[in-house]
């Protein structure tokens, strides 16, 4: 069998697919046989110098997808499955990888590398292959070059696959050295420099001792700065990469070098090649997500403690820094709106102009103005795009009072650009500057108006008009539109739009029905800003939106009607529904709100569904998604009349929960669930079983991915709520389930800030399960069912307490549930009740609080209590 | 290890809008579950109970034949009918008598201050008690309604209550009923509210009043109750300022000023839950200073030379006041009845004659009364005992201020002393 491997693994990658696909189907007989032979066998094929490259190199890939894959739960059957393996094998298979290193044929060494790391990140947490890294680091003694370079590349890739809390300090510092050794000026091997840089650039993590040492960050920093100059392209880029991930992780150990970064960025940016130029200027984007998150932290109180201080980099650089951004403004090249993978120095120049208006605010204005004035009414169209893409940047950071007389200005002049400019690109930037405006600088928060009563019809007249231009033109209007609208979200009772409420409407669909309203997201756009247009509308023009849903279900059935589809042409059909579905949710959830207008919404509730359930057929994940949250707004609408769509709907629920790989749709559905619980309330009893029976199975799955598994458990308490007591046939599946879980979010300890807020979902969701199942059970003579489970529930809220870092939606829920389950066992508890800390230190924390939702599920709480001890 | 891509988003909303249709769903889940949530809470403690005995007017007759059974089985008027148990917000949609029946009902009443009870400055509460009718202020079903004590419709009117007016952007949960205890102030048309019963659906009988008043001031700013009139809400709300009932807190609701006419101190006592009917913790007392209704007028608005009260005829021929257990004032001899056509239930106006009311070890031994006739139609009750004895006393021996000053405690500077002397003058 080893014989023929070398033929096989040729013949998978043989352009005749019959060949290839048997090749490929002896592999995997092969591997199902016998897995250490096989892996063997590979490993043996990639080490072999007398093999043919393309042999080794499959070789080499095979043995890396055997240990790794990106699916989570495959993930951890393969690392399972390698850590099982016969010592003596894998001994071999990592002698036959070192040995590969060695090769003068380079993508053998490239492969080998990638493979080295993916078995270190199994084994070196399992403190296994302790050698690894020292015989590494012997060979960078060696005198090949290659094999250095190879040594070096495998050490990048070892440090982006293994978390650094398993490589000790000492060895941190040896492979440190060696990385920062390979990328010194001294090395004349540009190879070698190179793959020193990038392997650099991924140790990063693991040096943060190193970087609080004074020295040693010192000459870390000199190397990398020098490589910035290296005549090489690719290393002056790989090196640039170093600072800027070095600006984002040690950001408080700059301020030594700010003024030679500031310098050779200058140079990179103005005079280097595009690739170089745009990671200085991401550089300096970096610095400003810095100063912007530190400052957020902040909160504009300079008092307040924050982990890092703010070194305000970008103010200091501003004098220089604008004036060089502001030039690259004027490097557009033609047609990059319509190139969606454009990336420019223009485009990441005025990106960053924006970062650094947000990070300082007003200070930037006096900068950028007196290029705007000079540029905007030029001849070229470079600079009338680059002086409107300057103003459009800085909209957002410096203060109102600031910018309400500029834009005061500049408003006229955008909306006659938008109308007469001869250059496209011009007009594209002229319409998202004016949907920037409308973003930033008009809504209920903002004191003085842009809009009024006597621009708004030609603001309106503008922007319609302009959804006439090219695709991409016409699709940033559609943003300002949006923006415009937005603006009036919480008007009141009467809309400055409701006069062109119909034109608008009548406008975007014609937009959505354009030829070529698949280009640059036209349609999207158009749909997406229907749906703001509907969900900022008033009582004024409920009528003209309950209009729009027979035409929307009209274009909804139309995409049911093509038969035959390419498949391109079913994508589109998916993603039109996908839009469709979305707008006729935005319609339910807003007409379903209004009583008048919710009955006369009801009158199409049938065909509605009818239309849904027929998109469900087309199976598609988007699109099973967006109907899927249109029916939970159909649900929460219709009430107790619901029950008549369940028979058939039932189905695509159990399949929306069974979603385990898209797992939004699995979210969504569970959601949905909870709609149909409240609207139907003990009507849905006869689906609950299989609903159940599903939801459980997932919280059992390890596939399932974690975000969902809390509203699964707020969904058991939607159930409970809905049948009552019906819900004790499911007492002794849940509870147990409710209870591990529990168990498992109490404590905290060392997580860190994402893993607390996961927890803190999940003690939400579980709290709200139990809120559910006591209020579902009041009043039941079955309640002393629960008396059970009653002391673990308290002793879960105490120990939560004492955990100390709940936020305060748990908090409520907590104390919620501390009286739901006085309220139901009532004196059955007391006792109970009076020894846990809940009842006492919590409760008191909680009826002194300041978050009123907090403060009125506590006097609940303590009323609760009152009754269950005093009977 | 290619090189890292460092594109970042290009003239583009952040956020994108199925992720804002997402989100917005998640939010509308979240708060229908907070609702069902509450709801279920709600639910869970806003049940009334209450014996229901409806009479019509065309059975009054008859009733007066049942006597006889009645004395047989005294039990028998329990098992009349079964308990009829209203929700509130069933009770909310009651009309007519019925709705009136229930709703008189349902008021807590003072019993009137006749002796100072123990503890006035650390267990009770005073506040200055507004002009005005007593009501019941009702929200639900997107519309307000204020009753009278006696069940009568005041006002029906839109409000910015919970479930008080018809918004269309509001959807709300049909539960989401209030009910207030307000004084409507005639001359500023507003309703002051003293209590509060339900909120949002959430009842507050069991509370105490210490959680009530506090709720209270939470809630009515919170909605914006307390705002300017509007189309959508029609009266003014207001809150009255309430004090413990310390030297300075008694002092500045019996002095202080406030944006309405005084009637008179209320005093309620602080761990007291809601009860409905006549109770002693909660306390009225006036005097000239601070109401100009001391002593009770007619119906022509004149002090009567007597002291009048009125009284329900019992199936005895006893006289009762509406006291639970009620206090017998004297009784009507059955030729009298046959004479008059009096029946049972009736109240009857009496004058206290010459001879006053006498008493024994502080209980009421021989009442010299004087029969005037019927009560006013719109009466729904008979004078309680507290009230009587008030009047009485008032008449007589006054209990003053200065007697409730003087049980709160020795006096800590010359304020009171001084304040004294300017009530004096």
């Amino acid at each position: 069998m080893a014989m023929e491997v070398t033929q096989v693994l040729l013949n998978a990658q043989s352009v005749d697919s019959t060949v290839r696909k048997h090749a490929e189907e002896s592999l995997r007989q092969f591997q199902e046989q016998n897995l250490s032979v096989f892996l063997l066998s590979l490993s043996g094929e990639l080490a072999g110098e007398d093999k043919p490259v393309d042999s080794r190199k499959l070789a080499g890939l095979i043995l890396k997808n055997a240990l790794d894959a990106k699916e989570q739960h495959r993930k951890y059957e393969l690392v399972q499955r390698w850590l099982t393996l016969d010592m003596g094998v894998k001994t071999q298979i990592k002698a036959c990888l070192l040995q590969t290193l060695s090769s003068p044929v380079h993508d053998a060494r490239s492969t080998a590398s990638q493979v080295i790391a993916k078995v270190a990140a199994i084994e070196l947490p399992q403190k296994q292959w302790p050698e690894l890294i020292g015989s590494l680091l012997s060979n960078i003694h060696q005198v090949p070059a290659h094999v250095k370079q190879a040594t070096l590349e495998t050490l990048g890739y070892l440090c982006e696959e293994v978390s650094p809390d398993v490589v000790d300090q000492d060895q941190v510092n040896k492979i440190l050295t060696a990385v920062v050794q390979g990328m010194n000026a001294n090395e004349v091997n540009n190879d070698v420099r190179l793959a020193a840089t990038r392997a650099l650039y991924n140790a990063l993590g693991f040096s943060h001792a190193n970087f609080s040492n004074d020295m040693e960050r010192d000459y870390i920093m000199r190397v990398v700065c020098e490589a910035t100059l290296c005549p090489d392209v690719k290393i002056r880029q790989a090196a640039f990469e170093c600072l800027v991930s070095i600006a984002s992780t040690y950001y408080e150990k700059l301020a030594p070098y700010i003024q030679d970064i500031f310098n050779i960025t200058a140079k990179a940016v103005r005079e280097d090649e595009e690739p170089v130029a745009l990671q200085a200027i991401e550089l300096w984007s970096s610095i400003c997500d810095e100063e912007i998150d530190i400052l957020e932290e902040y909160g504009g109180d300079f008092t307040a403690d924050s982990d890092v201080p703010c070194y305000y980099f970008i103010k200091q650089a501003l004098p220089a820094l604008v004036p060089m951004l502001l030039e690259t403004l004027l490097k557009q090249e033609e047609d990059q709106d319509l190139d969606e993978g454009a990336w420019n120095l223009a485009m990441a120049g005025g990106t960053c102009l924006g970062l650094v208006a947000r990070t300082v605010g007003d200070d930037i204005v006096p900068l950028v103005m007196p290029f705007i004035e000079e540029n905007i009414t030029k001849p070229d169209w470079r600079q009338r795009e680059a002086a409107t893409y300057a103003f459009g940047s800085i909209l957002e950071g410096p203060s109102p009072d600031k910018l309400t007389s500029i834009v005061n200005v500049a408003l006229n002049f955008m909306l006659t650009a938008l109308t007469n400019d001869p250059n496209s690109h011009v007009k594209d930037t002229t319409a998202w500057t004016l949907g920037r405006i409308f973003e930033f600088l008009h809504g209920s928060t903002v004191e003085t108006p842009i809009i009024t009563p006597a621009n708004c019809q030609q603001i309106v007249t503008v922007l319609l008009q302009s959804m006439n231009d090219a695709p991409n033109v016409a699709e940033k209007a559609c943003g300002a539109l949006y923006f415009l609208v937005q603006g009036y979200e919480d008007i009141g009772s009467t809309s400055p739009i409701t006069p062109y409420f119909q034109e608008i409407v009548k406008s975007l669909l014609h937009v959505t029905d354009r030829e070529d309203a698949g280009e640059s997201r036209l349609r999207t756009a158009a749909y997406e800003t229907l749906n703001e247009v509907v969900r900022c509308s008033t009582d004024e023009t409920a009528s003209m939106v309950l209009q729009l849903v027979p035409i929307i279900m009209t274009k909804l059935h139309q995409t049911l009607e093509a038969e035959k589809l390419s498949s391109d042409g079913r994508e589109k059909q998916n993603e039109l529904q996908g839009l469709l579905c979305g707008c006729l949710q935005v319609i339910t959830q807003k007409l379903g709100a209004s009583e008048p207008a919710k009955y006369a919404f009801m009158q199409f509730a049938d065909q509605i569904m009818n239309l849904f359930l027929r998109v469900f057929a087309c199976r598609s994940a988007t699109v099973h998604e967006e109907a899927m949250l249109a029916i939970g707004a159909v649900a929460h609408a219709t009430g107790p009349d619901f029950a008549k769509y369940m028979p058939e709907l039932y189905k695509y629920l159990e399949m929306g929960l069974q979603n385990f790989e898209e797992y939004q749709v699995c979210a969504v559905t569970v959601g949905v669930v909870g709609d149909i619980c409240r609207a139907l309330d003990d009507k849905v009893l006869p689906y609950c079983d299989g609903i159940m029976t599903q939801l459980l199975k997932d919280l059992s799955s390890n596939q399932l991915h974690r975000s969902v598994k809390p509203p699964i458990f707020s969904c058991f308490g939607d159930i409970a709520l809905a049948i009552g007591e019906n819900f004790e046939k499911y007492l002794m599946y849940a509870m147990p389930m409710l209870q591990s879980a529990a168990e498992l979010s109490a404590h905290t300890s060392g997580a860190d800030d994402e893993m607390i807020e996961y927890t803190n979902l999940l003690r939400n969701g579980i709290l709200e399960a139990y809120s559910g199942i006591f209020q579902g059970f009041k009043n039941s003579p079955k309640t002393q069912l629960l008396i059970p489970y009653a002391p673990h529930i308290l002793q879960f809220l105490d120990s939560i307490y004492m955990e100390k870092d709940m936020d305060d939606v748990v908090m409520k829920t907590a104390i919620g549930v501390l009286g739901d389950l006085a309220d139901t066992l009532g004196s059955n508890a007391g006792s109970l009740i009076q020894q846990s800390l809940s009842c006492k230190d919590f409760l008191n924390e909680c009826l002194s609080s300041d978050d009123h939702l907090i403060k009125e599920s506590a006097e609940w709480a303590k009323m609760a209590i009152a009754r269950a001890i005093s009977v | 290890m290619a090189p890292h891509d460092l594109r970042r988003p290009f003239k583009r909303p952040a956020i994108s809008d199925q992720q804002r249709r997402r989100d917005l769903s998640l939010l509308r889940q979240k708060q229908n579950r907070l609702d069902a949530q509450r709801r279920a809470r709600c639910l869970a403690s806003s049940v009334l109970s209450f014996q229901s005995e409806p009479k019509p007017p065309s059975q009054e007759q008859s009733h007066f034949e049942l006597e006889l059974e009645l004395e047989i089985e005294p039990d028998a008027e329990e098992h009349q009918g079964p308990a009829t148990t209203y929700d509130v917000r069933q009770a909310s949609k009651l009309r007519g008598t019925e709705a009136r029946r229930w709703f008189a009902k349902q008021l807590m009443l003072p019993e009137w201050m006749i002796d100072v009870p123990p503890n006035l400055n650390t267990d009770w509460y005073v506040f200055a008690r507004p002009a005005g009718k007593r009501c019941f202020v009702v929200s639900s079903n997107g519309t307000t309604v204020s009753r009278l004590r006696n069940g009568i419709l005041l006002h029906r009117f839109p409000s910015a209550l919970p479930n008080g007016a018809r918004i269309n952007n509001v959807s709300r949960s049909s539960q989401s009923y209030c009910i207030l205890d307000c004084i409507f102030h005639e001359p500023d048309q507003t309703y002051y509210v003293i209590d509060m019963v339900c909120w949002a659906g959430f009842s507050l009988y069991e509370c105490t009043a210490e959680f009530r008043f506090f709720w209270l001031n939470s809630k009515l700013v919170e909605v914006g109750v307390c705002d300017t009139p509007s189309t959508f809400h029609k009266y003014r709300f207001a809150t009255v300022p309430v004090y413990n009932c310390d030297q300075e807190g008694l002092q500045t609701a019996y002095i202080g000023p406030v944006p309405y006419i005084k009637d008179g101190l209320l005093f309620y006592n602080k761990h007291a839950h809601y009860e409905t009917g006549n109770t002693p913790l909660a306390l009225v007392w006036k005097d000239e200073n601070c109401s100009e209704y001391v002593i009770d007028t007619d119906s022509k608005g004149q002090v009567p030379n007597q002291q009048q009260l009125v009284l329900e005829l019992q199936d005895d021929g006893r006289l009762a006041t509406s006291d639970d257990p009620s206090v017998i004032f004297g009784w009507l001899n059955e030729d009298f009845i046959q004479k008059t056509g009096l029946h049972a239930g009736n109240l009857l106006r009496f004058a206290v004659n010459d001879g006053g009311l006498s008493f024994v070890d502080g209980k009421l031994e021989k009442a010299d009364l004087q029969y005037l006739g019927q009560s006013n139609r719109a009466r729904a009750f008979a004078d309680s005992y507290s009230k009587v004895m008030f009047q009485y006393i008032v008449r007589h021996s006054p209990l003053k201020i200065e007697h409730l000053f003087a049980s709160i405690g020795p006096l800590g500077d010359g304020d009171i002393a001084s304040h004294d002397v300017e009530m004096a003058a």
